[in-house]
């Protein structure tokens, strides 16, 4: 019961992508503005139609150039949340979430509110709210369609740094009722690191790589292609404890990990975006450092691109850090496949929204 | 004071708004959404009575409809009674000669609303009935209104084309606009300046309404 969507086009950018999105599955579709990807969401939801397509979902037909089926969009159970979030500015926000079913249902739209955290705003105007709110508002009003696709363009953009840390934990919190497929576009590597299952890099209206996110973050030849430097990890942890210093400690499968304040009670399941870039390798333990963190791994791999640096791939517990370091450090260490070597990580290094709560403990083991 | 000319012009008025709604609405749309090739040329011949003297124009309404004409002869046909100088002649003239005061404010308010506002109420399965229905008519409602406000105001004022195509029969033709000028012709100032006023009065009045019923509609909104 998956979306299945391929399309091609000539104008008004080339366009030659096909991809798969299964059921409950978050896909990022990630490329630079003018890459096609918003075009290709547009095409599922039946705003835009390219020269040759098809779109299917859950075996039922949407688009298809070849057979000459065109759902008109309104008959797609499609949802979707525009990047400035198009709500209808003479509604309030029970009226807009209503305004998706159909059948509208007070009670049911109240229900959809408290599950985006908008308790006790049904009756606010778009404009009386803020735009953390407005957002929360199109998620719920994309949920209401009951949609059988649900399609994310860019919903983070529009809002302060601060909100989208909160976002990103409430979508994550909220994919727990999520049967359907779900498709993110996004420019933002962070973004799509902490929130997607699998990703698609698009450039210029082709799939430059596709796979699951640690695949495809881990790949340096497709992070280059796409012009971005930042190979980086997810590494599950645990919250274990909030220090009166600022700093929160938490446990990690190879040790702790000291970072700054990071939200959430112990107990928490999170997953920490550590940048290769940011890595420190020492074959000694080091003594004396200011850095706080230093777990203790083995080299599996040294990835060498055209570039002066080496992505060395280290085995901390069952999961994988990165690090990008110069090729001559690599050589003076004489870094080999096998070799024990320490992992070193400055606290103040992890951004505080590079830290997002785990889906659930079951996805985080994954 | 002439009260069958003001009666006339006021129903001239309400029928032109009648018969305009739905017009300005369509067409409104219409030039507000679609982008198409000859769109430059449409909305000239829109705008086109705003700029032609009235005698202009209703010469060539007269010529269109007279009884020498397919249309005229239609008519006469079918009512027994030639569409110039009658009551109905006049309404066609108005609805035409007010096109666009009509279409533009509605154009314009149609204009307002957001491109993803619109395909935002497809993707929440709106038909695109109900979409103009819930979504676009509410949004589009102050541009709706100075239109139909505009078009009544300025029949009731109207001069020059309603004495080219409707003459000046009582009753029939003759609208308050025409009763001032016959008022005056015949030196009675003192009814000329009751009923220009009374005109004054009932512009000014449906010209506040809007406004103040925009305001309201704008406090809706924010």
């Amino acid at each position: 019961m998956a979306l299945e969507v391929m399309a091609r086009a000539t104008t008004p950018i080339p366009l030659d992508v096909a991809f798969r999105v299964e059921p409950g599955e978050l896909l990022a579709l990630v490329g630079h503005s003018g890459s096609g990807k918003t075009t290709l969401l547009r095409t599922i939801a039946g705003l835009w139609r390219p020269e040759g397509a098809r779109v299917t979902v859950d075996g039922t037909t949407w688009l298809d150039t070849v057979a000459r089926v065109d759902l008109p969009t309104h008959r797609r159970r499609v949802g979707i949340v525009f990047q400035n979030y198009a709500l209808f500015p003479h509604m309030t926000a029970a009226q807009n979430v209503m305004a998706a079913m159909d059948t509208a249902d007070e009670a049911e739209a109240e229900r959809i509110l408290d599950l985006v955290n908008l308790h006790g705003l049904a009756d606010r105007k778009p404009a009386q709210l803020s735009g953390g709110q407005q957002q929360r508002v199109a998620v719920a009003r994309a949920l209401a369609r009951k949609p059988q696709a649900l399609l994310l363009d860019e919903p983070f953009s529009a809002v302060d740094r601060a909100t989208r840390e909160r976002l990103y934990a409430e979508i994550i919190e909220l994919r727990r009722f999520l049967a359907m497929p779900v498709v993110l576009v996004t420019h933002d590597m962070n973004e799509a690191q902490l929130l997607a299952d699998r990703m698609v890099v698009i450039e210029q209206g082709r799939v430059v790589r596709e796979g699951t996110t640690a695949q495809v973050m881990a790949d340096p030849e497709a992070l280059r292609a796409m012009g971005i430097r930042e190979v980086a990890v997810m590494l599950p942890a645990v919250i274990a404890e909030h220090g009166t210093d600022g700093l929160t400690r938490l446990e990690a499968e190879a040790g702790p990990l000291f970072l700054p304040a990071v939200e959430g009670a112990p107990g928490t399941h999170v997953r920490v975006r550590i940048m290769a870039h940011e890595v420190i390798l020492s074959r000694a333990r080091p003594e004396g450092l200011s850095a706080q963190n230093i777990l203790k791994g083995q080299v599996t791999e040294l990835v060498t691109g055209k570039g002066p640096a080496v992505t060395v791939h280290v085995m901390v517990g069952d999961h994988e850090i990165l690090a990008r370091i110069t090729r001559r450090a690599a050589e003076q260490m004489a870094l080999r496949p096998g070799d024990p070597v320490h992992v070193i990580l400055k606290s103040m290094s992890v951004a505080r929204d590079h830290v997002a709560r785990a889906p659930s403990a079951a996805r985080a083991a994954e | 004071m002439d009260w069958t000319a003001l009666w006339l012009s006021l129903r001239l008025a309400a029928w032109t708004v009648v018969i305009l709604l739905p017009v300005s609405v369509f067409m409104g749309r219409f030039l507000a959404f679609r982008q198409f090739r000859a769109k430059g040329l449409v909305e000239a011949l829109v705008m086109l009575p705003l700029v032609l003297p009235p005698t202009v124009f209703g010469f060539y309404l007269l010529v269109a409809f007279g009884r020498n004409s397919p249309v005229g002869a239609l008519w006469q046909q079918t009512f027994g009674h030639q569409l110039v100088f009658s009551f109905e002649g006049l309404v066609v003239a108005s609805v035409i000669f007010n096109l666009p005061f009509a279409i533009q404010p509605a154009q314009r308010g149609f204009e307002a609303i957001a491109v993803e506002v619109r395909e935002a109420a497809r993707c929440c399965g709106m038909s695109p009935l109900t979409s103009l229905w819930k979504v676009e008519l509410p949004l589009a409602w102050p541009g709706l209104m100075t239109a139909m406000v505009l078009t009544f105001a300025h029949t009731l004022g109207e001069f020059g084309i309603v004495l080219m195509v409707g003459g000046s029969i009582p009753g029939e033709t003759k609208t308050i606009a025409i009763s001032i000028y016959d008022k005056v012709q015949g030196f009675d100032d003192r009814g000329a300046a009751i009923m220009s006023a009374t005109l004054v009065a009932i512009s000014l009045f449906t010209i506040a309404l809007t406004y103040w019923l925009s305001a309201r509609v704008g406090r809706r909104l924010s």
